[in-house]
């Protein structure tokens, strides 16, 4: 079994606001982040498939493809977007750096061809990021 | 679903690798510059992964301030701009990143109740770093 990853960016903007909490409850779990203008990051997407080495090509994956579907079901969606509002996803959920990872993972799960998804990572900053690796 | 969730940390502190199990010559060929008696420094950083489902509530693995809160409490307040070797920590065992990144671990995985530790990794320099996820692993 061999892993390779692709990198991408993406610049998005969000906020976190639960419908369910009070304006203070909202104030105080999610703080800064609660603001409803939003605020941006640049986010750095790192997709991690595995698979064996093909005898033929002796590649695991054809990277063109990858970075193809990369780009036309996530930075399509989510790059210069307001994620809360542009994204289905998020209009009933949240869009923390978790359920971010969650919602690439099963964009690109189904889309690949010969290689099996192994780990989305998404880094909001430099020093903050998520691992999803598809556990229920 | 599960989720794991990793955040970097920064502190200085300064240390010099020496064991009093060894004589100064094995000292000094074992540890080479990290044994001169004055100590050196590093910045170090700290990267604290925690797992667990995604709360349904708030889209999160843990909330980051009470992450950042523990973390800054009680590794970066005490390690922070110490001499690693003055500190009880260190007073029978060797202040190297091994030892510092175990201790790390033990002080978050007895005293942070909100997510569960999975590893602490540790950079001493950008191009080393040390990593701990507990006994056995």
């Amino acid at each position: 079994m061999v892993y390779l990853t692709r990198k991408a960016e993406f610049s998005a903007s969000h906020y976190y606001h639960n419908p369910d909490f009070t304006p203070e409850e909202n104030r105080r779990v999610f703080g800064k982040c609660n603001n409803p203008n939003g605020h941006g990051h640049n986010y750095t997407l790192e997709v991690t498939v595995k698979g064996e080495v093909d005898p033929r090509s002796g590649f695991v994956v054809d990277l063109k493809q990858l970075k193809e579907v990369m780009h036309r079901e996530v930075l399509d969606a989510m790059d210069h977007r307001f994620l809360n509002k542009e994204v289905p996803e998020f209009l009933h959920q949240i869009p923390t750096t978790e359920n971010i990872a969650i919602a690439i993972w099963q964009r690109l799960a189904s889309k690949l061809e010969n290689a099996k998804v192994h780990r989305v990572r998404v880094y909001e900053t430099p020093d903050l990021f998520v691992d999803f690796y598809g556990e229920a | 679903m599960k989720a794991h969730l990793s955040r970097r940390y920064l502190f200085s502190a300064s240390h010099r690798l020496h064991s009093e199990a060894m004589s100064a010559e094995e000292n000094q060929s074992t540890y080479g510059k990290c044994n001169n008696p004055f100590g050196h420094g590093h910045n170090y950083t700290v990267e604290v992964t925690v797992s667990g489902p995604v709360d349904n509530q708030t889209g999160m693995v843990c909330n980051l301030v009470d992450l950042d809160g523990f973390i800054e409490r009680e590794v970066l307040a005490r390690f922070g701009h110490e001499n690693l070797n003055t500190l009880s920590e260190f007073a029978q065992e060797v202040p190297t990143t091994e030892n510092l990144c175990i201790q790390i671990y033990e002080i978050v995985q007895r005293g942070f109740p909100h997510a569960h530790l999975e590893r602490v990794r540790l950079e001493e320099t950008m191009m080393n770093s040390f990593e701990y996820a507990g006994k056995g692993l």
